[in-house]
């Protein structure tokens, strides 16, 4: 495991919530998106795209890059504002988000926009598209003769597939997780926001899924659980996961839906909800309480 | 009378041959591979091959993440799979997502006849043909499908290639040299139109000696491409010919009698006779024995011909 510094953990988690008071305008300005989910996945993307990675934002498409399957599609305007940041397109085409001739489409489509791996929206593709790609990046050129080059050897690239809670409702998830098990894909890392948090209500009421982790270990994958807001948490699990080998490995992050707005917070209402003019500027001057609180 | 061999045979065959030459060239399966024959690409090749087990949507997400690395996925279950189970993830990742996969779709129309209406697969060409971005070919011999198969592999997006289980009269010789999206004209005429695919081509082609007998000449159009369609030679022949009779081993709504009615309405309207199955379920039975009852007869061929002739003249 790595050390990571106090000034890291800093940075990172006041980035998060810069990205949060960003998301919050592009939803206010356009008048539709989803708040609650991409609020709870903050940190998670942050360390992920602003430490973990290994990708270059002006060579989106290097083949040995790491891939971060987005699968959880609707909380897209969290991602798009990361990777504006991260360098993969300008900050301000932000602005555009849901707009008719904006490559920021209501969910990502991936041919538009440099950075985006897979098209999503509809839920529940993450895990399985994951183990194709590790499979396909662990077979490596597939070898022509005996006699191949050293160009043949699988590449050291790693997938990262992130899921919603109310998303692990659907039933090719838990194909994906038997696939990615029976070839013991160690390059796969899930990471699951659980905001507790779905559509029409909790997902305890709705279908519920726990224990969860009980599930995750029954199908063969290695899963640790953490807090998703506390970075180091984030940070170090990110590392567990690239020790573990010859399985698959699920982080399972608690997580708050709507995180950092009292308004949003633990409530289903906020998950495809626009704020208003108030509601708008009283969650911007808590989020910017928060920013500051951090700079102390 | 033509010398009869299987299709599936001549899939697995086709498939070894294309391993050997492409190395980027995965198989992957929903456990169904000693059944359309892919088996034999396993033996061959056994670290390039993925069986899932059954399920047909995480084989078909599978292979959008080996062909989003650069690999060119062959994917095989049965059609109707394809077209019905899987059909979210065909939609949102091969065609919006463009991902270059190859769907194999075995057991097509009613060539697993003996499995009964559950594993027909009669609706599938109008499901898969009404998606943006895809490819559907329908080989119509295992010359045709051997010659294909490597420009399905070349071909740069998703393909729907459609695979009839049983053995089926060898039609063409090695002269025969189909090029993925354009028509075949297999016999000249100039009373009517008869456009066909598939199994069809055969009684197609013997409704056409009938016809013959009785003084009709109908030309035979193969349209192994049923998207992107050759609209051109469809609309040369509605133009030349004036009548037109689509045949295939598929609904009549949706598949090359619709993708030939949509044409033919809005580039010269003339009569056109739809013979396939008539939306509806078949049974279990004999494969030639289903076709003739259920509306794919060479009889039906000829009533077809001969009433679009009395629709030509009204």
């Amino acid at each position: 495991m790595h050390y990571h510094s106090e000034e890291l953990i800093r940075d990172l988690s006041r980035k998060a919530i810069t990205f949060r008071i960003q998301v919050l305008d592009m939803v206010y300005q356009a008048q539709t998106g989803h708040l609650g989910g991409a609020f709870s996945i903050a940190e998670i993307l942050t360390a992920l795209y602003f430490h973990h990675l290994k990708i270059d934002p002006h060579a989106p498409d290097k083949p040995d890059r790491d891939r971060l399957l987005f699968s959880k599609g609707h909380a897209c305007a969290m991602l798009y504002t990361i990777l504006a940041y991260r360098g993969f397109f300008p900050v301000e085409e932000l602005k555009t988000f849901r707009q008719i001739d904006s490559r920021l489409q209501g969910h990502p489509e991936n041919s538009k926009l440099p950075g985006l791996e897979i098209c999503a929206g509809p839920l529940g593709h993450g895990v399985a598209i994951g183990a194709g790609m590790s499979l396909a990046l662990r077979m490596g050129g597939t070898k022509p003769s005996a006699f191949s080059a050293p160009s043949a050897r699988s590449s050291r690239a790693r997938v990262y597939a992130i899921l919603g809670d109310g998303e692990i409702n659907a039933g090719v998830i838990w194909e994906g997780a038997l696939v990615a098990a029976k070839y013991k894909l160690g390059n796969l890392t899930a990471i699951l926001d659980y905001n507790g948090i779905q559509q029409t209500g909790a997902t305890a009421d709705v279908l519920p899924t726990e224990p969860i982790a009980e599930k995750w270990l029954s199908f063969g994958w290695a899963v640790r659980e953490i807090d998703g807001h506390n970075v180091g948490q984030v940070l170090d699990a990110l590392d567990w996961s690239d020790e573990v080998h010859a399985r698959p490995s699920i982080i399972i992050a608690r997580t708050t839906k709507g995180k950092g707005a009292r308004l949003f917070e633990y409530d289903n209402r906020w998950h495809g909800m626009p704020p208003n003019k108030d509601q708008y500027e009283s969650v911007k001057k808590e989020l910017m309480a928060r920013l500051e609180e951090w700079q102390k | 009378m033509a010398e009869m061999k299987s299709m599936r045979v001549a899939y697995g065959n086709a498939l070894v041959e294309l391993g050997k030459t492409n190395p980027e060239v995965v198989v992957l399966s929903a456990d169904v591979a000693n059944s359309d024959h892919s088996y034999m690409f396993e033996q061959e090749f056994p670290d390039r091959f993925v069986n899932v087990g059954i399920a047909e949507q995480a084989l078909v997400d599978v292979a959008v993440g080996f062909a989003y690395c650069g690999k060119v996925p062959f994917v095989n279950t049965f059609a109707f799979l394809f077209a019905t189970r899987a059909l979210e993830m065909i939609r949102t990742h091969l065609c919006y997502g463009k991902a270059n996969v190859k769907l194999m779709a075995a057991y097509a129309g009613l060539s697993d006849s003996f499995d009964g209406p559950t594993h027909h697969s009669v609706a599938d060409l109008a499901i898969i043909r009404s998606l943006p971005n895809m490819t559907v070919v329908v080989p119509g011999d295992p010359v045709g499908l051997e010659k294909l198969i490597p420009q399905v592999a070349a071909w740069p997006g998703p393909v729907y290639f459609r695979l009839n289980r049983n053995e089926v009269p060898v039609l063409f010789n090695d002269s025969y040299s189909p090029r993925i999206g354009e028509a075949v004209t297999l016999r000249p005429g100039n009373d009517l139109t008869i456009l066909c695919n598939g199994m069809m081509l055969s009684r197609s082609l013997e409704a056409a000696d009938l016809l013959a007998k009785k003084g009709i000449e109908a030309r035979i159009i193969e349209v192994h491409t049923l998207k992107p369609l050759d609209r051109e030679t469809v609309v040369r022949a509605a133009r030349e010919t004036r009548a037109v009779v689509t045949v295939e081993e598929h609904s009549v709504i949706g598949g090359l009698g619709g993708a030939v009615s949509e044409v033919v309405a809005e580039e010269f309207p003339i009569p056109v006779r739809r013979v396939g199955i008539q939306d509806r379920f078949a049974e279990t039975g004999p494969y030639d024995l289903l076709l003739d009852r259920y509306g794919m007869s060479i009889e039906d061929i000829v009533k077809a011909a001969q009433q679009a002739l009395k629709d030509k003249k009204k």
